[in-house]
């Protein structure tokens, strides 16, 4: 191992300021959430944790502009359901792309990469109007039927498949009789768990954050997923500032926990797909 | 063994098959036909509110078409041409492209710099790059709206901070260049660490002996990173600055969330950093409902994705083309 590879008291420095570059408006976020809200006039700006965020909790789910409590249990339920269809429906179509022979493939998988590409928001309009004839504007259904499914997901799980699992595997229980759901049950499901994690925590963090679709569609102020009702915090006519942030926190904390729970897999996944497509 | 038997099954029309037990043909059909089934959800959910909705904003574009859409008129490329002669729209074009090339630009690099840093022999590996991945799974709007008081005019930390050593307040919102640095600052928080594990990913992809060989001809450390680090990563740069380009110009929930107040949908009172997805948004929803307008905005944002990213990948191309290393190297490389 040559001298190259081995890092300086000059690289750590350099990540020590690049980690606190990271993390200082995280931080700083959890300090405004827990002080008065005379916090913001103040010169310098407080880095330090106060005590008031018990009293700012209670405050933002008193606030009858923001609905949070609503909020954060609509994104829970969106995120949920977003993530079991996504992971389901692409372990099932990754399967059948890596390990099942069926005529057209090559194309369809073509199609599925090629949507990908496109950005699925410019169909937005569409997509508003037809919930609009569906009757589901203002409703959570019109946030999670547009996600059901993702290019990506189905990528993701046809690579991963390919690798991790044997096509003898597969063989020998048909010899054994299984039928093709039954193989995908109790072959194909345990063998992509490490996957099902990481594409899992994915569409998880993605729905949670979504901003533009519900902002779209969700037009009834009482019933917002949590980043709508961080908005109508942030426009609201005076501004609270302590309150707001203790909202852009307790929004952010769930993403956070994944994240501290689950950090090594979120890296894993993402420098494995960078390397594979 | 397996093999064998299974083989046969499909394709070879053996004499005993036309007995085949009610079984043997079920499982037939399934194995010819299952595969559809498991692919079908995707397909068609795609198909409903993937596909359709984006040729349909096509079509929606050529019409006098509003929020109760009950006599829709076909106008054709009206909707085009009253665009390209509205000067909000071409406002809207120059920040995004604005925002766009100065967030994109200094973002790359970083990752690439960060990237080379955390590629080395290091304490705490996980550790590290946690820490540099942690803004990627913040909440956006979240982040947008600590920045927008980060960035504040009068209590703002930067502004704070700039006044320490001697540089006077900047109008951080209502200043059209300087509101295109605080959100490009958002973006570049938030993706750096990002593009850096990609990066670092192909990174650990390349032979270290090219790099031994690379020492023994007399290159130094950063002669090495642009000679043979940086040539070999080519593709993994494209797609880098391919998602990069997709992402950037599709911006809304950072700029959208940096200003509030009365209508922050456009960007700040004059419109400073108005986004093309802010603008088709301010259109096609509150306050116009203009869906025609709004999708033919959408339509051409969609086509100035297309040429940016076109452009970018040749400008890549050619950048270090001269430095290829030989092609069994790069094979090495890359799987």
């Amino acid at each position: 191992m040559s001298r190259l590879w081995r890092a300086s008291p000059l690289t750590y420095g350099a990540l020590l300021a690049a980690g606190f570059l990271s993390l200082f408006p995280i931080y700083w976020m959890f300090v405004v959430a827990s002080r008065s809200s005379d916090a913001m006039g103040q010169l310098p700006p407080p880095v330090t944790p106060g005590g008031n965020l018990g009293a700012n909790i209670s405050r933002l789910f008193a606030n009858t502009d923001a609905y949070f409590l609503t909020g954060l249990i609509n994104s829970a339920i969106v995120a949920a359901t977003v993530t079991f269809s996504v992971v389901l429906f692409s372990s099932l179509a990754g399967f059948a792309f890596a390990k099942l022979r069926f005529r057209g493939s090559n194309a369809l998988l073509m199609v599925i990469i090629a949507t990908m590409m496109v950005p699925t928001q410019l169909g937005i309009i569409p997509l508003y109007m037809l919930m609009t004839r569906l009757n589901l504007n203002d409703r959570l259904p019109a946030v999670i039927l547009p996600a059901l499914v993702t290019g990506f997901g189905v990528f993701m799980m046809r690579q991963y498949a390919g690798q991790a699992i044997s096509t003898e595997l597969i063989e020998a229980a048909r010899v054994d009789g299984c039928g093709t759901a039954r193989i995908y049950w109790n072959v194909v499901l345990p063998a992509l768990r490490p996957a099902i994690a990481v594409l899992g925590l994915l569409t998880f963090m993605t729905t949670w954050n979504d901003f533009l679709w519900p902002y779209a569609v969700l037009n009834d102020p009482e019933n917002p997923t949590v980043q709508l009702s961080l908005r109508a915090l942030s426009d609201g006519y005076y501004q609270d500032m302590s309150q707001v942030f203790t909202g852009t926190a307790i929004a952010t904390l769930p993403l956070l926990l994944v994240f501290v729970l689950f950090g090594r897999q979120i890296i894993g996944g993402i420098m494995e797909g960078a390397v594979k497509s | 063994m397996a093999l064998q038997l299974d083989a046969r099954g499909p394709t070879g029309p053996a004499p005993g098959r036309s007995r085949l037990s009610r079984a043997g043909r079920l499982s037939r059909i399934d194995a010819k036909y299952s595969p559809y089934l498991y692919i079908a959800p995707f397909f068609v959910v795609f198909a409903i509110f993937g596909a359709w909705p984006l040729a349909y904003t096509f079509w929606v574009s050529l019409h006098d078409w509003d929020l109760l859409g009950s006599d829709p008129t076909f106008i054709g490329v009206d909707n085009y041409t009253r665009l390209l002669a509205d000067g909000d729209f071409w406002h809207a074009v120059v920040n995004t492209l604005g925002i766009f090339v100065i967030s994109t630009v200094p973002q790359l690099l970083l990752a690439l710099w960060l990237a080379n840093l955390l590629n080395r022999q290091l304490r705490m590996r996980t550790g590290w790059r946690m820490a540099v991945l942690v803004p990627n799974v913040t909440s956006t709007a979240a982040v947008a709206i600590v920045f927008g008081v980060l960035f504040g005019r009068e209590f703002g930390m930067v502004n704070w901070l700039l006044d320490l050593v001697g540089i006077d307040g900047i109008e951080w919102k209502s200043n059209r260049f300087a509101s295109w640095v605080a959100i490009s600052a958002m973006v570049d928080w938030r993706w750096t660490g990002y593009n850096a594990l990609i990066f670092l990913a192909a990174m650990q992809a390349i032979p270290r002996d090219l790099y031994e060989a690379a020492a023994i001809d007399g290159a130094n450390r950063a002669r090495q990173f642009w000679s043979v680090t940086v040539p070999l990563l080519k593709p993994t740069i494209i797609f880098c600055v391919i998602i990069s380009t997709i992402g950037g110009l599709q911006l809304f929930t950072e700029p959208r969330l940096f200003h509030s107040g009365t209508n922050p949908i456009r960007g700040g009172p004059l419109r400073e950093s108005q986004t093309m997805t802010m603008y088709m948004f301010e259109n096609a929803f509150a306050p116009y409902y203009n869906f025609g307008y709004g999708s033919a905005v959408a339509w051409l944002l969609f086509a100035l994705i297309a040429i940016v990213a076109a452009i970018n990948v040749l400008i890549i191309r050619r950048v270090g083309s001269g430095t290829r290393p030989p092609r069994d190297a790069r094979k090495g490389g890359f799987r």
